[in-house]
């Protein structure tokens, strides 16, 4: 075996004890000081297989070779040893310690007995600094955006040694001028000679910062590609087997009359600071309503009180001219005519230890006509579900499968045909899309859109800005719990104009804003 | 009423209070050992009475009141590190597991006592030794502090000196740092190769000291023997004082001395001629209203500072 080749995996194959094959034959290598792209859709295997490397699961079969070594990685301390770091999806971080108690935890210096924390922000400060990261040592990782929790990480794996740096899906919680600056990190690290495996399925930002990318598709690897020699949609398609047309059809929205009016909005969050500070709109029928802004600027507190899951607020929601109640509002919003698309689909959106069937009908189940007497009507709601799942194409044996058996994209779908197939008027949309394969997304796109065609009004958040931008007929921008700019026409906007008022660099005249209210 | 005032002027009203408020902060500081590793111990109550068993025992059956001592606070690490053993290697479930042990303490406390003594209520036939009580030179001299806080037991003044030490441990060595992150996010900690596993036995092992500490308390200072039942829920009330106390040392030690000012205050009430039944309830009505009260507070402290919002933005 050549000697340029860092690392190499050989035959990986895993199959949980549930039977289900995560990773069959997977081959993927890796040369130092390179950026390789891992894709694929989800459940496609990834993050297993990065598991795998990392040692919090075990291979069924296949090789680790490492400098052209073979070797076996039993536990992440293993990995780190093996100078292998990883920053997780979901950060693995204590939020209520500092940064600098993150950082060296596991590794502490000590004065005597004690913790030497001078010694400690000292470090942290050093490998900052050589990485040119600006982080702020003493404060608590709760206060940090996601942007500088994702830092920390980067930085935990960094002090430990790690060359080889594996992210997982590092810029889905980011925002564009976030995603660029992890970018410009990225390379001095690779300038540094560290290697980086970057899972992503967003094609864009595969062809932007990696030098080749490996595709896996169902468990299997599908091939490594120079990315110099393949085109994005040849890419895409080996993603997904076939052709995705990025762009979404749609005609142009024909508004209506206003169903969802929002007046004098004021909110406090959780630690009682103020986050929505006097925010009026309307949504009307038949148009998609977009909502950017960096995460954290009031548009979760927004959404909570729309659909009624906060019901401590000032100000009035109405819909269809009626006001909202506080209490208990959740269920008066739904008998109203409003379907949410939660954000936290396992918090939220589904009830992962019920069955598929159960969940599907949990908002109809309690309607006279799907009863018969005391007792539900299990033939006319069994039908029911049945027709969704085809209709949705939600993978799955049964539609007695406990849901949480099922992969994020398909619990997604779950959510998502249960949210569109009840009569509405308005349907909130909070991040229908986070986390989920291309196939699903363009899926779940398309249905919105039908939705707004038949007169819906839809309230969309995403994190996703191409996704906003593409789907929304109009859209606000919410900077620090304020409306800050207002778009009628989403098509007439650049992403680089966008990203000015996310980031509060600019602001809309107070007539201008005041618009989306009449 | 000026009997009440009168009663509560006196050194010997506080010496009380901190002598009733000493078994509840041991308790208090064994559970929040216990919560900062991430597990909840239900179970302190029945390993306090187990304690307290076995340090009268050992006690009584080596004439030496530090064997005694010794012999409850193994006793107590080793059912505080079996709990922990149910949770992590046998997956059970850590409140059951907790209630398992407390109801088996109820029963098995009694027939170990029956099986020695042949009484069922107490140990009064065993003749054990007991911890002594502590004159500190010049602090005894006081007028009132002295009064107050010298000749007390010597397990009083461990259980203030555990009070700095826990802290210390938790918050200024590698070790504690470690527990609690353990505590906030196993993930975080295990992917830093942080053993969560060893840090839950080390705590529960710290939690367990604390523990017997405070059931040795009971039996060898707080009375001369042991009877059965006789920890009457301090064990729950700790977990309450520690809950109260944020989980902070200091903040055990202030709730703590609540309850034992409470626990005492039914002792001394009786005297005046009300009922005993109805002072016993105090501190449990009063663990019950002030909880209910705290989280009452913290709930609605929302919709207040909103109120008030709503109010300035109007003005």
């Amino acid at each position: 075996m050549s000697e340029t080749n860092y690392l190499e995996l050989r035959k990986i194959t895993k199959v949980y004890p549930n039977g289900v094959i995560a990773n069959e034959d997977v081959n993927m290598v890796l040369q130092r000081g390179e950026i390789h792209a891992l894709m694929g859709e989800n459940g496609a295997g990834k993050t297993t297989l990065m598991k795998i490397l990392f040692g919090i699961e075990q291979p069924t079969s296949g090789e680790i070779y490492l400098e052209g070594q073979k070797i076996e990685i039993h536990n992440p301390l293993d990995a780190i040893s093996k100078k292998i770091g990883m920053v997780h999806q979901h950060f693995m971080m204590d939020e209520n310690l500092t940064v600098t108690e993150n950082v060296i935890l596991g590794m502490e210096p000590t004065k005597g007995l004690s913790l030497d924390t001078k010694k400690a922000r000292e470090m942290t400060m050093e490998i900052a600094k050589k990485y040119n990261f600006k982080i702020t040592p003493d404060k608590r990782v709760m206060d940090l955006s996601v942007g500088q929790k994702q830092k920390v990480e980067i930085l935990k794996a960094l002090i430990r040694g790690a060359q080889l740096l594996i992210l997982d899906e590092p810029t889905a919680v980011l925002t564009p001028q976030e995603t660029e600056e992890l970018f410009e990190q990225l390379k001095i690290l690779r300038d540094e000679g560290h290697t980086i495996i970057f899972i992503s399925h967003k094609l864009n930002e595969v062809k932007h910062i990696c030098s080749r990318a490996t595709v896996l598709r169902g468990g299997k690897s599908v091939g490594s590609h120079d990315l110099k020699d393949i085109s994005l949609a040849e890419l895409s398609k080996l993603m997904v087997g076939r052709d995705v047309v990025r762009e979404i059809e749609k005609q142009k929205a024909k508004p209506g009359d206003a169903v969802l009016e929002v007046k004098n909005l004021k909110v406090l969050n959780d630690e009682l600071v103020q986050v929505v500070n006097d925010v009026s709109f309307k949504l009307r029928k038949g148009e998609i309503l977009g909502i950017v802004g960096v995460e954290g600027n009031g548009q979760r507190q927004l959404i909570d009180c729309v659909t009624g899951l906060e019901s401590e607020y000032q100000g009035e929601i109405l819909i269809d001219g009626k006001v909202c109640a506080h209490s208990n509002g959740v269920k008066q919003r739904r008998d109203a005519g409003l379907n949410h698309i939660p954000e936290d689909r396992l918090t939220y959106g589904v009830i992962a230890n019920a069955t598929l069937l159960e969940n599907l009908i949990s908002n109809t189940y309690d309607k006279k006509e799907n009863n018969k007497g005391i007792f539900m009507d299990d033939k006319k709601n069994s039908d029911r579900v049945t027709d969704l799942i085809s209709r949705f194409q939600i993978k799955t044996d049964s539609k007695h499968t406990l849901v949480r058996m099922l992969s994020g994209g398909n619990m997604q779908k779950v959510v998502a045909a249960r949210e569109m197939s009840t009569d509405m008027s308005i349907l909130v949309a909070d991040q229908p899309t986070r986390g989920i394969d291309v196939g699903t997304e363009s899926f779940i796109h398309d249905r919105l859109v039908e939705m707004r065609d038949k007169g819906v009004a839809v309230l969309l958040v995403s994190a996703d800005i191409n996704e906003v931008m593409e789907l929304s007929d109009s859209l606000i921008v919410f900077y620090e719990g304020e409306i800050t700019a207002y778009f009628p026409d989403a098509s007439k906007v650049t992403e680089e104009e966008l990203g000015l008022y996310m980031l509060g660099l600019k602001k809309m005249k107070d007539e201008e804003i005041a618009e989306v209210a009449k | 009423m000026n009997q009440f005032f009168a009663t509560f002027l006196s050194a010997g009203f506080w010496y009380g209070v901190i002598r009733c408020a000493t078994p509840i902060l041991f308790g208090a500081l064994a559970a929040l050992m216990s919560r900062r590793c991430g597990v909840t111990n239900m179970a302190i109550e029945g390993i306090m009475m187990f304690g307290a068993l076995v340090a009268v025992i050992g006690s009584a059956l080596s004439q030496n009141v530090w064997i005694g001592l010794l012999c409850s606070i193994v006793i107590a690490v080793v059912i505080s590190l079996g709990l922990t053993m149910f949770k992590i290697r046998m997956q059970a479930d850590e409140i059951m597991s907790a209630i398992a042990i407390n109801l088996f303490a109820t029963g098995g406390t009694v027939f170990v006592l029956y099986m020695i003594t042949g009484e069922k209520s107490n140990s009064s036939k065993l003749a054990n030794p007991v911890l002594p009580r502590i004159d500190i030179p010049i602090l005894k001299d006081i007028p009132f502090i002295g009064e107050v806080f010298s000749g007390q037991n010597i397990l009083v003044y461990v259980a203030i000196a555990a009070v700095f030490v826990i802290y210390y441990l938790l918050f200024k060595t590698p070790l504690g740092l470690r527990i609690r992150s353990v505590g906030g996010n196993p993930n975080a900690a295990e992917s830093v190769g942080v053993s969560v596993q060893k840090m839950q036995y080390i705590a529960m092992g710290i939690s367990g000291v604390l523990s017997g500490l405070a059931g040795a308390f009971m039996s060898l200072a707080y009375m001369n023997m042991f009877t059965a039942g006789m920890t009457a829920g301090r064990g729950y009330i700790a977990l309450a004082a520690s809950n109260l106390g944020g989980a902070h040392p200091i903040g055990a030690l202030l709730a703590s001395l609540l309850f034992g000012l409470f626990d005492f205050l039914s002792n001394s009430m009786q005297q005046m001629g009300i009922a005993p039944e109805l002072i016993q309830m105090t501190p449990y009505l009063a663990t019950v209203i002030l909880y209910s009260i705290y989280s009452y507070m913290k709930m609605t402290e929302k919709r207040r500072k909103n109120k008030k919002l709503a109010k300035g933005k109007a003005a």
